[in-house]
């Protein structure tokens, strides 16, 4: 089949509606498109200083004393910073907006107080007049390190006589403290059902191991801040963050302020992933702006990024899964170990709830454990966790689809979750679209077209939960019957018109006559990181909310202007009418022209924190070759079918299935880090941390699925994140369909598939 | 956390909302509250499931006659 013969990117639609579901041109489209926009980078202020950070080379190693003193009396160089420039404060928990980490971590992560725990790891920091100045005194400063063996994956960390990384981290083994202090920061576990039974119930029982490696999100725009610490002790920051509200808490915390004096500013953002919900170099610019009493700006170069912020783990998975010769899964087992990097808190919390999450299984035994690495702390990644695990279970379903004969669509559907499961963490399922995606994953022309000679076909299906959180919003009407909305979410993926698309279609105005503003966290309530794919579900929620508020005023101003009762009429297009007169019709617009002489300003404001959140479920059909001189892998075609609920802006939608997609491809065939033998990382740079380019990869298509998520509106369930997950076990099914090669460990670059047995 | 309830999987406890499910959970097996609480509010890093469905009220938050609770590791997204 050509791609002439179907459609590329699909809507599979349940519900229309006048806005949303419309592909209107993005409100901050023609600033990105002509440089105008404004990055973290960017910014420039009178007096501004330059900041440099200082690394630990070693991945390891106690810090026996920090000179500063040849820096600060270099010409240039205004105010140094360690460490003992935190407040020293006593530790306590500090929300990450999803996740939570301890005080004392998250500033010893900042500036190393008494050991290095990654090559890269943050020591000392130098304002000065230029980078290059700075630059300069930051070699001048003299660390004294005694060196310590590093640990750099789970199985090493585990072992008996590993290093350890923290005196004081006593392991939690099922909720118990053992009072012994190892690497392994907690081991917990989710039962269903009784595992035993389940596999003496199996025809077949296949047992697999798999490995994932570290690998960073690669977002575009490196981490940067910069910062103003006014002397009547307010501090302003304007930096490229997910999470403008997690920023000032962190900040309030580490600094001992109170929030009030922290006004935290996002500027655009040039990708985050996940990534860029932690602080790194914005409290240390704070540091130096309170001692210089100027600004400080701090942006990390490349390698920085990759060295100095959160990648997201290396895991070890093993996977046993037992099923009737009808191919019904009677048990599964899954244990997975996962880099946390050097502060406990890896994504396995997450990875134990999705990695059988897709399928109805009677008995389930999961073993998660969260163990210390000399690697930086892994920060979120998109449905973090999730795909380390879908790497193993998706694999694994192949070959057990394979032994039984089965086509693997119809295994998974066989077993598939559905409203009413119960996953094996406990939760039922409310409605969930896996079904619907396994069902046009099948249906669709990929699947059914005859393979080229010599490629190979995967397909996988993933799970991502979601989330909702604080949002928040206003909207005020403008005389001329256009309004201004404020919200507090870092647009990422165009959610300020998907946003703006939930007011218009309230208001029933045309999206362009709304004007949308991401602002600081002055001026907005307090709203969540731009994370767990929540952000049109619940700012748009909030949008929505705040819409319904100003169409409930507009509807009384008119009843006023009509002398009626307010009950007797509605607004539904952007008209206020009357239910019985059809004499009495006014235009929102007319109405907005008035009401200065109805009572003054309208305007609408809403605080939500809705529930209901939608899980979303994501397949991918791959097609691929390889070379047998080179092991090159080429994908061909890649299709993804997602379950969005209802897609608010469907080129967004298709936008965030298409870069997870991505984003899964070149974690499963090129991304990894490379680290030397001394737990440094040798490939630094783009160029050699290599992620795919539109050279790489053919078109990307998509079918959206819409089982409208009951909790929200409009149907909505966030889509950013459940994409990431199958695409790496898609792949390694396709490369095992081409090569008869059954690859389990990431990524499968060429010198893997070579060497594979 | 079995281990804090003898091994049992399901316990049924009376209460209307979360607050008073965790103290009555608390008095059948001391140590639960330490265990899920900080001060007056859920520990930041486990969430409660109410019906299948995450609570966004956590301690306040309303269950009916028969509904189901599940305490979970909070999790992150991306």
């Amino acid at each position: 089949m050509t791609t002439a013969d179907y459609e590329r990117n699909q809507v599979l639609s349940t519900k229309e509606f006048k806005v949303v579901g419309t592909r209107p041109i993005r409100h901050d489209g023609a600033d990105k498109v002509t440089g105008r926009a404004i990055y973290g980078a960017d910014f420039d202020a009178a007096g501004l200083l330059h900041g440099k950070i200082l690394r630990s080379p070693h991945a390891h190693a106690k810090i026996v004393s920090i000179d500063t003193s040849k820096a600060e009396s270099l010409a240039g160089v205004k105010a140094v910073v360690t460490y003992k420039d935190f407040p020293q404060v006593s530790n306590s928990k500090v929300d990450l907006g999803e996740a939570v980490t301890e005080l004392k971590w998250l500033r010893d992560n900042i500036l190393a107080s008494d050991k290095a725990l990654y090559a890269g790891h943050a020591i000392a920091a130098v304002a000065a007049s230029n980078p290059h100045v700075a630059e300069e005194a930051i070699k001048l400063i003299n660390v004294k390190y005694e060196i310590l063996d590093p640990v750099m994956t789970t199985q090493e960390a585990m072992s008996e006589n590993a290093s350890i990384l923290h005196e004081s981290l006593e392991t939690e083994e099922l909720g118990k403290n053992t009072g012994v202090v190892s690497n392994v920061a907690k081991h917990f576990q989710h039962v269903k059902g009784d595992i035993e039974k389940g596999f003496k119930e199996a025809d077949i029982i296949l047992e697999r191991e798999y490995n994932t490696k570290t690998v960073h999100q690669g977002y575009i725009e490196p981490h940067n801040g910069t910062a103003i610490w006014s002397p009547d002790g307010r501090l302003h920051i304007w930096c490229s963050t997910q999470g403008p509200f997690v920023v000032r808490e962190s900040m309030a915390k580490l600094l001992d302020m109170p929030m009030s004096k922290i006004r935290v500013t996002p500027t655009e953002i040039g990708g985050g992933f996940g990534g860029k919900i932690p602080v790194y170099v914005e409290p240390v610019a704070a540091l130096l702006s309170k001692k210089t009493g100027t600004p400080v700006k701090i942006v990390m170069t490349r390698k920085e990024t990759f060295e100095g912020s959160g990648p997201t783990p290396g895991s070890h998975v093993k996977i046993k899964i037992g099923a009737k010769n009808d191919g019904t899964i009677t048990a599964a087992h899954a244990w997975m170990a996962m880099e946390a990097g050097a502060y406990p808190g890896s994504p396995v919390g997450a990875a134990a709830q999705t990695v059988f999450s897709t399928y109805d299984i009677d008995n389930a035994l999961i073993d998660g454990y969260d163990v210390v690495v000399n690697k930086p702390k892994t920060a979120a990644y998109r449905a973090p966790g999730a795909p380390n695990a879908a790497f193993g279970t998706e694999q694994a379903l192949n070959e057990l689809a394979e032994k039984l004969g089965m086509d693997p669509i119809d295994l998974r559907l066989k077993n598939v979750a559905t409203e009413g499961t119960r996953r094996p963490d406990g939760p039922v399922f409310g409605k969930i679209g896996a079904k619907e995606v396994l069902e046009a994953m099948r249906d669709h022309a990929h699947y059914n077209a005859p393979k080229q000679e010599g490629h190979g076909r995967g397909i996988a299906i993933g799970f991502w939960f979601n989330v909702g959180l604080d949002s928040a919003c206003n909207i005020s009407v403008n005389k001329d019957g256009t309004i201004n909305l404020t919200e507090g979410s870092t647009d990422i993926g165009g959610s300020r018109t998907s946003i703006a698309m939930h007011a218009a279609e309230v208001l029933g105005i045309p999206v362009e006559d709304v004007n949308p503003t991401v602002v600081d966290t002055d001026m907005i309530g307090h709203t969540g990181p731009t994370a767990g794919s929540r952000t049109t579900f619940s700012t748009g929620w909030a949008a929505y909310e705040a819409a319904q508020e100003v169409k409930s005023k507009c509807i009384e101003r008119a009843a006023s202007i009509w002398d009626v009762d307010k009950d007797f009429l509605q607004m539904e297009d952007g008209i206020i009418s009357s239910k019985s007169d059809p004499e009495l019709k006014m235009s929102f617009k007319e109405l907005a022209n008035q009401m200065s002489s109805t009572g003054g300003g309208i305007s609408g404001a809403a605080a939500v924190n809705p529930s209901g959140v939608g899980g979303s479920f994501c397949g991918n059909i791959v097609d691929l070759s390889v070379d047998s001189d080179t092991g090159k892998v080429s994908i061909e075609r890649f299709t993804v079918v997602q379950d969005v609920g209802k897609a608010i802006h469907p080129s967004y939608v298709e936008g965030q299935m298409q870069g997870g997609s991505v984003q899964g491809i070149g974690w499963a065939l090129n991304e990894e880090y490379f680290m030397g033998d001394h737990g440094s990382m040798n490939n630094t740079s783009l160029l050699d941390y290599r992620m795919p380019t539109t050279l790489d990869l053919p078109l990307i298509d998509t079918v959206i699925v819409e089982v409208a998520n009951p909790g929200h509106p409009f149907g909505v369930r966030g889509v950013g994140e459940a994409n990431i997950v199958p695409p790496t076990p898609a792949i390694a099914n396709a490369v095992y369909d081409a090569t008869n090669k059954r690859i389990q460990e990431l990524p499968l670059s060429p010198g893997a598939v070579l060497s594979a047995e | 956390m079995q281990i804090l309830t003898d091994g049992n999987k399901k316990i049924q406890i009376e209460g209307s909302n979360i607050r008073q499910v965790i103290e009555n959970l608390n008095d059948q097996y001391p140590g639960m509250k330490d265990r899920l609480v900080d001060g007056d509010r859920i520990k930041l890093e486990i969430s409660v499931a109410i019906d299948g469905e995450i609570s966004t009220l956590g301690m306040i938050d309303k269950v009916s006659e028969n509904s189901e609770i599940h305490f979970l590791p909070a999790i992150a997204g991306g």
